[in-house]
Order: C-alpha cells, then sequence, then structure tokens
C-alpha cells in the first residue's frame, strides 16, 4: 500500500471521520450533547434533512438540482393540515378523509409537482436550476393559499370524523423515532434500487454521460422524470413528518431546506456534477448537518455564527471532494501507464 | 516569377507534434510564401490542420522550430500569433451570434473614446471593411439572424482588421459559401496577396485549388509528401500523392458468393434535409448480406454518420424505407432500434461511448444490463459478472480488474469495450463509425481482427472510416458518399484508392 492509497482510503472515508469527530467534540464542549434525550432531538432533524438528502441524491446523481423541496414539504404539509381541520369542500358538501388517505394524496402532490419538474425539465428543455426554482416558488405560493399564510392549529382531528392519528409520525415507538424509522426504511429502499437495479446503473450513467447513456439505450427523458417525481414524494414525506412533529401546519414550513438537501448530499460525496453519489454518504452528510446545527446550539453559539460555520464546513467538504478527484484520476493515470 | 526570386515570409523547421496514441506530424519543414496562397491537401488527419493550428499559436509542436521573417518564434496563444500579424479562420466558426456585426468584428480589439466604447468608429470601420469586401451588411445586424455563408464573410472581415496582417490561414473557408461567396472570396484573396499579405488555403475542392493556388503541398499521414507550383501539376499528381504507397493492413481472405447470402438490411430512399435548406442526405440506398463488412466511406460531412443515426433512430426528420430482413421498420427510438438487434459504436468515444464515472464493468453492461436480473427486478451480480468476463475475453480486453475506472484503460482498450458494450447485446446487426480513431496501429489491427471474427460468426458490419487503407483492407465491398449523394458502390478488384478518392470528390467538383 503506497501513500497515494493510503490517502484515498483516508478520504473515502472521511465523512465518518468528520462525523466522528464531530460527535467527540460536541460531547466535550457540552454536557447535555451525549445524552439520550438529545441525540433523539437530533436524530428528528437529521430524519427531515436525510430524507430530502436522499431525493436530492437521485437528482443530483442524473446531473440536475431540485430547489423545490422545502416548497414541496411546505405544500405537502399545508394540504395535510387543511384536509384534517377543514376536510374537503366539493359543491357544498365537506368531506373528511382518514389520515392514511391524507398521507396518500399529499404524496400524490408532491409526485405530480416532481412529474411538472421533471416533464417541464426533459420536454422542454429548461435547465433544472430554473425550473425547480419556478416550482419553488410556485409551491410556496400554493401552500399560502391554502390557508391564506395563516396557519392550521392542532390538527389532532377529530373521532367523530375519524381523522385522528396524525401526530404518530412526530412521535416515537418503543422509544424510537418514527422519523427515524421512515428514514431508515426510504434509505434502504433508496440504496437497493440506486445499487441493485438497473434503472440506479441508467440515472448513473445519464450523469455521468447523458449522451452516452443515450446512445447506450438508456431511456434518459424517461427515467429523468422519475427521478424528479422520486425527489417531490420524499419532499412530501418530509412535509408531513415536519407538520406531524409540529401538530401544526405552517405554509412557510421547509424554507430553505433545499440548502440543507443539497449539503448533506454534497457533504456525502455526491457530485454537483453528477454520476456520483451514495446513499449511505448522504445519510452520514444529513448526520454531519445535524450533529452541527444542534451542537452549536447545545453550546450556545449564536445563530450567525452557525450559518458561517456550516457555510464553510459545505466549501470545505467540495473542496476535499475535488482532491480525491484529481487524486483518483491521477491514480487511473498511472494505473494506464502502469498497463502499457 | 521564378524560384529564386521568391522569398520566404515564414518557415517551420522539422515539426512533430504527438498526441497520446498517434503521431499527427513527422518531422514536417513547411514554407510559406509571401504574397501568394500557398494551398495544402490532404486526407482527414493528414497533419494539415494541426499544422495550421501550431503556426497559429492554438497548439504547441511537440518538437521542431518556427521561424517569422527568418526570426525564430514561438507562439503561446492565438494572441501572440496575433501580434506578429498570424490569424486563422477556422473551418468551425468562432463568432457570437448573440452580438451584432460591429461586436464581432472588434471583439477584444475594441475602439475607445475615454474608456467607453466608441460604437460609431466601430460601424464606420465596419462598413469600410465589409465594403471592401463587397459585402455591405448592416453593422447593426444580429450574427446569428445571418445565413452561415454570410457568417464566414464576417469572419474573414474580422481577421482582414488585424493590424499588420502578414499571414492569413483559411481552414475551408468555402465549404459553406455560395458560388457567388466563392468568387468575391477569390477576388478579395488576390487583393490581399497583391498587397503582400499571404495566405495559407485549405480546401478539399480540388478544381478550386488548381485554379487559386500558386503552391501546392501534399500531406499523407503526418507528412509532407509532395509540392510544387500549381501550373506545374494537374489532378493526377495531387491523387496519387494523396493515396501514396499505403500502410498494410491484414486484408480478410475470403471467397465468398455475396449473392447467395440473404439481405440483412436494406436501405431505400433514406433522405435527410438539412436546416437551412438543402440536403445532408439525399436518396442513398444500400444494402447488407449476411456475415459482410460494408464500408461507408466519404469526406467529413459527407453524410457517413449521419446514415448511422438515421438508421438508429436518431433523426426523426429522415424519410426512406429500412428494411431489415424483408421487413419494413418503423424507426421510432434508438432504445426500439436495439431492441431490433442494432448496436452503434459512436465516432466520438469520450463524448458518446463511455460514461467515465463509471468503472470497466459497468459500462460494458450498460445497455444490457436489465437482462441479469432476478424476479424482483434486482440486478443478479454472478449473471452479470459472468456476461461481463465473457465479453472481455470475446473481445480481449487487457485488464487485471473489471471494476477500475474505465479511464485505466488505454484508448484500444476503451474503444473495445464500447464495442463490447454494443456485442453484448447479441445484435445482427452492428454499425461502426471510426472504430479505429484515436487509437495505436497495434491496437487498430487487433480492433480489425474483432471485426472480422464478428464477421464470421454471422454479424453484419457497416463500418465508417476515413482512412483508405484501412477501409480498403477491412470492407467486402464500400459504398462512397460525397455531399450527401452515393457516388459509388465499390466491390472486389473494382476497390482501388484511385477510385475511392474520384468518388469521395465528385459532388465537390461539380459545386
Amino acid at each position: 500500500m503506497n501513500k497515494n492509497d493510503l490517502v484515498m482510503t483516508i478520504l473515502k472515508g472521511r465523512t465518518l471521520i468528520v462525523l466522528a469527530l464531530l460527535v467527540l467534540f460536541f460531547s466535550l464542549a457540552s454536557e447535555s450533547f451525549f445524552t439520550g434525550s438529545s441525540l433523539l432531538s437530533i436524530s428528528k432533524h437529521v430524519a427531515l434533512y436525510g430524507i430530502l438528502g436522499i431525493g436530492m441524491t437521485y437528482v443530483l446523481v442524473t446531473g440536475g438540482i431540485d430547489l423545490s423541496v422545502g416548497s414541496i414539504a411546505g405544500l405537502a404539509g399545508m394540504v395535510s393540515g387543511l384536509l384534517i381541520n377543514k376536510g374537503l369542500t366539493l359543491f357544498g358538501q365537506t368531506i373528511y378523509f382518514s389520515v392514511p388517505t391524507i398521507v396518500i394524496i399529499a404524496m400524490l402532490i408532491g409526485m405530480l409537482i416532481g412529474l411538472i419538474n421533471g416533464l417541464v425539465i426533459t420536454k422542454f428543455a429548461v435547465a433544472p436550476f430554473i425550473a425547480t426554482l419556478g416550482m419553488m416558488y410556485v409551491a410556496r405560493g400554493l401552500a399560502n393559499l391554502t390557508s391564506n399564510g395563516a396557519t392550521f392549529p392542532n390538527l389532532v382531528g377529530k373521532e367523530a370524523l375519524g381523522n385522528t392519528g396524525f401526530e404518530i409520525f412526530g412521535r416515537d415507538i418503543a422509544g424510537f423515532p418514527v422519523a427515524v424509522i421512515i428514514l431508515i426504511i426510504i434509505a434502504v429502499l433508496a440504496f437497493i434500487v440506486l445499487r441493485k437495479t438497473p434503472f440506479g446503473w441508467h440515472i448513473l450513467a445519464i450523469g455521468g454521460n447523458n449522451r452516452a447513456a443515450r446512445l447506450s439505450g438508456v431511456r434518459v427523458d424517461h427515467d429523468t422524470v422519475l427521478v424528479y417525481m422520486f425527489s417531490g414524494v420524499c419532499s412530501a414525506v418530509v412535509g408531513i413528518i415536519a407538520t406531524s412533529q409540529l401538530v401544526a401546519s405552517h405554509p412557510m414550513t421547509g424554507n430553505t431546506w433545499e440548502m440543507n438537501a443539497i449539503a448533506a448530499a454534497v457533504l456525502g460525496g455526491t457530485s454537483l456534477m453528477g454520476g456520483v453519489g451514495t446513499i449511505v454518504g448522504t445519510v452520514i452528510g444529513a448526520f454531519i448537518i445535524g450533529v452541527i446545527t444542534d451542537g452549536m446550539v447545545m453550546c450556545g453559539v449564536s445563530e450567525f455564527w452557525q450559518m458561517i460555520i456550516k457555510g464553510l464546513v459545505i466549501v470545505l467538504a467540495v473542496i476535499i471532494d475535488q482532491y480525491q478527484r484529481n487524486l483518483q484520476a491521477r491514480m487511473a493515470l498511472q494505473a494506464r501507464n502502469a498497463n502499457k | 516569377m521564378s524560384e529564386a526570386t521568391e522569398d520566404i515570409v515564414f518557415h517551420a523547421e522539422k515539426i512533430d507534434k504527438i498526441y497520446p496514441g498517434t503521431k499527427a506530424l513527422d518531422q514536417v519543414s513547411f514554407d510559406i510564401r509571401r504574397g501568394k496562397v500557398n494551398v495544402l491537401i490532404g486526407e482527414n488527419g493528414a497533419g494539415k490542420s494541426t499544422l495550421m493550428k501550431i503556426i497559429a499559436g492554438i497548439e504547441k509542436p511537440s518538437s521542431g522550430k518556427l521561424y517569422l521573417e527568418g526570426r525564430e518564434v514561438s507562439f503561446d496563444s492565438t494572441v501572440d500569433a496575433r501580434a506578429e500579424g498570424i490569424a486563422i479562420i477556422h473551418q468551425e466558426l468562432c463568432l457570437f451570434p448573440n452580438l451584432n456585426v460591429f461586436q464581432n468584428l472588434f471583439m477584444s480589439s475594441e475602439r475607445t473614446q475615454s474608456g467607453m466604447l466608441d460604437d460609431a468608429e466601430h460601424r464606420k470601420l465596419a462598413k469600410e471593411v465589409l465594403g471592401r469586401l463587397n459585402y455591405p451588411i448592416d453593422p447593426d445586424t444580429r450574427v446569428g439572424d445571418l445565413r452561415v455563408g454570410q457568417q464566414q464573410m464576417i469572419e474573414i472581415a474580422r481577421n482582414l482588421l488585424i493590424p499588420n496582417l502578414r499571414i492569413l490561414i483559411m481552414d475551408e473557408p468555402t465549404s459553406s459559401l455560395s458560388e457567388q461567396e466563392v468568387e468575391v472570396l477569390f477576388k478579395i484573396m488576390r487583393e490581399l496577396t497583391a498587397s503582400g499579405i499571404s495566405i495559407v488555403y485549405i480546401s478539399h475542392r480540388l478544381e478550386e485549388l488548381m485554379r487559386i493556388g500558386d503552391y501546392l503541398t501534399v500531406f499523407r499521414d503526418g507528412k509532407l509528401v509532395a509540392q510544387d507550383q500549381t501550373k506545374n501539376i494537374d489532378l493526377a499528381w495531387i491523387v496519387r500523392n494523396m493515396i501514396g504507397k499505403g500502410k498494410n493492413y491484414p486484408k480478410r481472405s475470403q471467397e465468398v458468393d455475396w449473392s447467395k447470402r440473404p439481405k440483412v438490411l436494406e436501405v431505400k430512399d433514406l433522405t435527410l434535409p438539412k436546416s437551412g435548406g438543402g440536403y445532408l442526405l439525399n436518396k442513398v440506398s444500400f444494402d447488407l448480406r449476411q456475415g459482410e463488412i460494408l464500408g461507408l466511406y466519404g469526406l467529413l460531412g459527407a453524410g457517413r454518420t449521419e446514415v448511422f443515426e438515421c438508421i438508429m433512430g436518431l433523426r426523426p426528420l429522415h424519410t426512406g424505407q429500412i428494411i431489415k430482413d424483408g421487413q419494413p421498420l418503423q424507426i421510432t427510438s434508438l432504445v426500439d432500434m436495439i431492441g431490433h438487434g442494432f448496436a452503434l459504436l459512436p465516432e466520438d468515444r469520450q463524448r458518446d461511448g463511455l460514461v467515465q464515472t463509471m468503472n470497466i464493468d459497468q459500462n460494458i453492461a450498460l445497455t444490457n444490463i436489465a437482462k441479469y436480473t432476478d424476479r424482483w427486478g434486482l440486478i443478479h451480480n454472478h449473471k452479470e459478472s459472468e456476461a461481463t468476463d465473457a465479453m472481455i475475453h470475446d473481445v480481449m480486453i487487457k485488464v487485471a480488474d473489471k471494476n477500475l475506472p474505465i479511464l485505466s484503460l488505454s484508448g484500444g482498450n476503451q474503444q473495445k469495450c464500447v464495442f463490447a458494450k454494443g456485442a453484448l447485446t447479441n445484435p445482427s446487426i452492428m454499425l461502426l463509425d471510426e472504430p479505429s480513431r484515436g487509437i495505436d496501429i497495434g491496437a487498430k489491427t487487433e480492433m480489425f481482427q474483432l471485426i472480422y471474427q464478428y464477421a464470421e460468426r454471422g454479424l453484419s458490419l457497416i463500418v465508417v472510416s476515413s482512412e483508405l487503407e484501412e477501409i480498403i483492407a477491412i470492407a467486402d465491398r464500400i459504398v462512397v458518399l460525397s455531399n450527401g449523394i452515393k457516388t459509388a458502390e465499390l466491390t472486389g478488384a473494382d476497390i482501388t484508392q484511385q477510385k475511392l478518392v474520384e468518388a469521395s470528390y465528385k459532388g465537390h467538383q461539380a459545386a
């Protein structure tokens, strides 16, 4: 094992190393950090960033970006709140849905918005940045329209209407947060699909070289649309969990969360150029974001310093990422020359 | 004017240019004569454009020296070369379509008045230079709105504005000009040479070269093979020197009565309109028999790649019939065509062939990966790995570990991976676009063996190549395209370099 190999091993494991160092640091800095209750509360936040980050990872892997995830989360939360508190009024008739139905409706809305994103990007050749930037505003506007900007409070439902139980997604089961369970389920599924199915290979190829993928028979447009739909569903799930955690839905919920999602993915080694990304990395990335944010709060670091530190960590991560890629390219070249 | 009195404005001494795997220029010594039209000719890849790029400061030579007016010079960029009065007009236009005519003309040499752009001066000078070209275009026209021929004139005008212009290099400037515009261009060229400016002119239109050229230099395989004054030579001399003795590739030795083999593919009246009028392909028809290697020869832009693109469903605007095994095909998408048993090896390996972020194994399996799944839709690692192992062995890719990045392979092995990706789908027809491009001579021979081997097994192949020796060695039959028209179909003893070159220039001379 030469020096390059050693450096490479460290670089590849860097996200875990960074996470471990952060946990160690905050445990020393704040007594309350490494306790069951605060770890639970961190993990609830991590679940939100993690699920958004997983959807974002799929999008980034294709070489795209999805800026609308925070707004979709907000809209999904508002739709849930509206349906629980006000029901749906059609032709003077008000219908109340059960909680499972409401969850499905909210997820379908997320999927539909993702579908629109994907179609605008593939059929009208709009840059993903612009298409999803537009959708970020549209979805946020729709979220506000559901209540005219007001909050839907106290989303516990009524026994008589058969719509109780929404708060379950913000609670714990046997001491384990439901949000984390959902994160684990989504992460496992996303991991399997990305690594073990033809679809996963195809989206990695689309981001790696769009033209070559197309000429290799990959249905580039079709697969790209699916990826945005997946991101939309992930966002809606996050909206539902966040609303449930608060037992209230506010139209600005999820504002700027797209940035946390991108940061989680990038910290986990996903390339903004496409073609490279792992689900495990993104989940670790989400933990890093969560630990930094909550850890600094517990240490009493001011909100302003939090922003600065978060920003620096993200840029530093990408610098290290670039370094790793250059090293990798150099090693490939060496291997190639050695082959000759 | 006699030889003795002529002076040399620029001299390149023993220039070598080595790219990974190929030698683009080999000990080339070349003179540019003052106030003359110095013409270069040669096949695609013969080295003429590379030499011009070196003279214009776009590329640096691997070894050798450049002398301007007897003084040694070296250019790090086109800016350096321009400062010495050397300018190049590219085959591909380098204009800003979003800006207007005078902005294009004065880009990076803006006239200013107390720090502000002096557009009045720009307009005045633009009108002057365009007037000189006999080309009164409004200087405020957006360049993107001009026809290609007009854009070409803007490109020329831009270079005329260079102060103390000494040498003007023109790489196929007439390829997009109308006959009338060519006349104007020739008149300008005569005026320029009369005022002492030296012109280097690259073109494929032989007739034009004979008319405008003073000196003619022939390139072949990176070497300067012949040069003379135009008045001393004829077309036969040019063709003879262009094709030369040639390399020896192993020729497939076999006697087959092709008429007994079934037709696997018939292409009838394949036509593809060009945006802005004309045709990229004009009623091209040919057929392909089982186990046959059909060569498709032609100059750059003759329509070779377009034939493949039409067949693979990448050109929805084409008309004509494609019949496979007697069944007319409705060409809808590339995915469908792969399903019909077609496989394509694209011309540009890096751009269209490989996914650089994936490893060797993933690249080879990419097209066929959906075939190696279990009933849950998950990739069956064992099945997938067995298939790629067999294919790596079959196409003789030399690799220690197939999980290495694709770019860790040499060019030749990368190309074999692209071939393997197509072959893995078990196609009945393979379309190979320049399969030997950018790989060294050893890998080339192996690539040819591979093609023979697959043809022996009954696969039918169409091979596009711009190398004469190569296509003659490899193909059982050759279709020649020129300007989108089929100009010849040669078999057996009829396949000669002479006939191929003549046919590939046909449409050009008529223009």
